[in-house]
């Protein structure tokens, strides 16, 4: 079972179209991996598909970086 | 037991073409960030002297005479638009004078972009009830006239046009599944708000989006009823020949479309020269893809729509 980071940076890479290799836990959606405002809720629906939670919206609009992403994952995963 | 099937249909695009080229010379925006955004390249815009009834004449008179029938043989007329003619009476009564018919029951149905949905619903119940045996069902809209045209992030996104169905009784269905939902609290992501008070307008009279929030709930609902439609109706998405959804966004398109699990060659996509018709553009849609081949008699389509309110739905049904 891959961890919460590589599960993460893997939906950030096929969401984005970008390389997993690009995908750092310091890199953010919109400067770094080029995402646009419908990226990014895209992905926090991917998100929340993948760990089966909600993501309410003023909770996603702070997660503007995979490892804010991971944090945000981490905290709320349900058991 | 009797059901409703789609006799005819038609549809209607005002001459006049705005490209996003036209519309960056006007605001701070670039064909680029509208293509990647939103997958629109160009909207038909009606002229000044058009009214949505306007739309709605050229669309019902092509339904009508695709189904093989006269304006007096319709006995139902339901016209779905948020920009009706003028407050009262409803743009289906104009329309119906237009037609040069009278008598038979008019009215507008008014749920924003799931209108058509609403609509067509509405018309196969009257006809499953034995209340009607040949409707006109319109979308028609002029959305461009509650747009503020300084507002880069709603200007580019819509167009006028209307389109139309005559839905007539017949012993074998037809419409086979429908779904509607609507939920009210999500009224303000949304909206035009304004209302005619004391002989002026009160509120902002132009439409308003909360654009991502509207994106997420927007491929949410649809998604979900679209696979509910699908699994009451016990038909699996493999049985679909063509989706027609609402053209509102091909990024809420596609998303939709890979929910359920159907590739993008079938799915109806009128977006990139149409724009977001409101409650047109699935009527549109389909007509455009009934008249160049694509759905023909005998195939499976699932519509799909969702508007302001929030309002949406899904209808299956064989062509």
């Amino acid at each position: 079972m891959e961890n919460i980071e590589q599960r993460v940076k893997k939906i950030v890479a096929e969401q984005l179209g970008v390389n997993e290799a690009e995908v750092k836990t310091e890199s953010s959606f919109v400067d770094d991996l080029g995402a646009d405002s419908l990226d990014t809720v895209e992905l926090v629906m991917a998100l929340e598909e993948e760990f089966e939670c909600e993501i309410p919206d003023e909770e996603a609009e702070k997660i503007t970086t995979v490892q804010q992403a991971i944090n945000y994952v981490s905290a709320h995963l349900s058991k | 037991m009797v059901y409703s099937r789609i006799l005819g249909t038609g549809s209607y695009l005002p001459a006049n073409v705005v490209t996003n080229a036209m519309l960056a010379e006007r605001v701070e925006t670039s064909d680029e960030w509208i293509v990647s955004r939103t997958g629109i390249h160009a909207r038909h815009i009606a002229a000044d002297d058009q009214k949505t009834s306007d739309l709605a004449l050229y669309a019902a008179r092509e339904a009508i005479a695709d189904a093989g029938l006269a304006p007096e043989d319709i006995d139902l007329i339901i016209v779905a638009t948020t920009t009706p003619d003028m407050v009262f009476p409803s743009t289906a009564c104009l329309l119906q004078e237009k037609l040069g018919v009278h008598g038979c029951p008019a009215f507008d149905v008014q749920a924003v972009c799931a209108g058509f949905m609403y609509a067509l619903v509405t018309a196969n119940n009257y006809i499953k009830a034995g209340m009607a045996k040949k409707a006109l069902v319109v979308g028609a809209e002029i959305i461009s006239r509650i747009l503020d045209w300084d507002d880069r992030r709603t200007c580019v996104l819509f167009g006028d046009g209307a389109g139309a169905v005559v839905l007539g009784a017949s012993d074998e269905p037809g419409i086979e599944h429908a779904c509607m939902a609507a939920d009210g609290r999500y009224n303000k992501i949304l909206n035009t708000p304004a209302q005619i008070s004391g002989g002026k307008i009160q509120g902002l009279p132009f439409l308003n989006m909360d654009g991502p929030a509207v994106f997420k709930f927007a491929v949410k609902a649809l998604s979900e009823i679209a696979t509910t439609t699908l699994a009451q109706a016990g038909v699996a998405q493999e049985q679909v020949d063509w989706l027609v959804p609402h053209q509102a966004n091909l990024r809420i398109i596609e998303s939709t479309a890979k929910h359920l699990g159907l590739p993008m060659s079938r799915v109806v996509v009128t977006l990139p020269t149409h724009g977001n018709t409101s409650a047109a553009s699935i009527p549109l849609a389909l007509d455009h893809a009934v008249r160049d081949g694509r759905i023909r008699r005998g195939q499976r389509v699932l519509l799909e729509g969702i508007g302001g309110g929030f309002a949406w739905g899904a209808v299956l049904l064989t062509f």
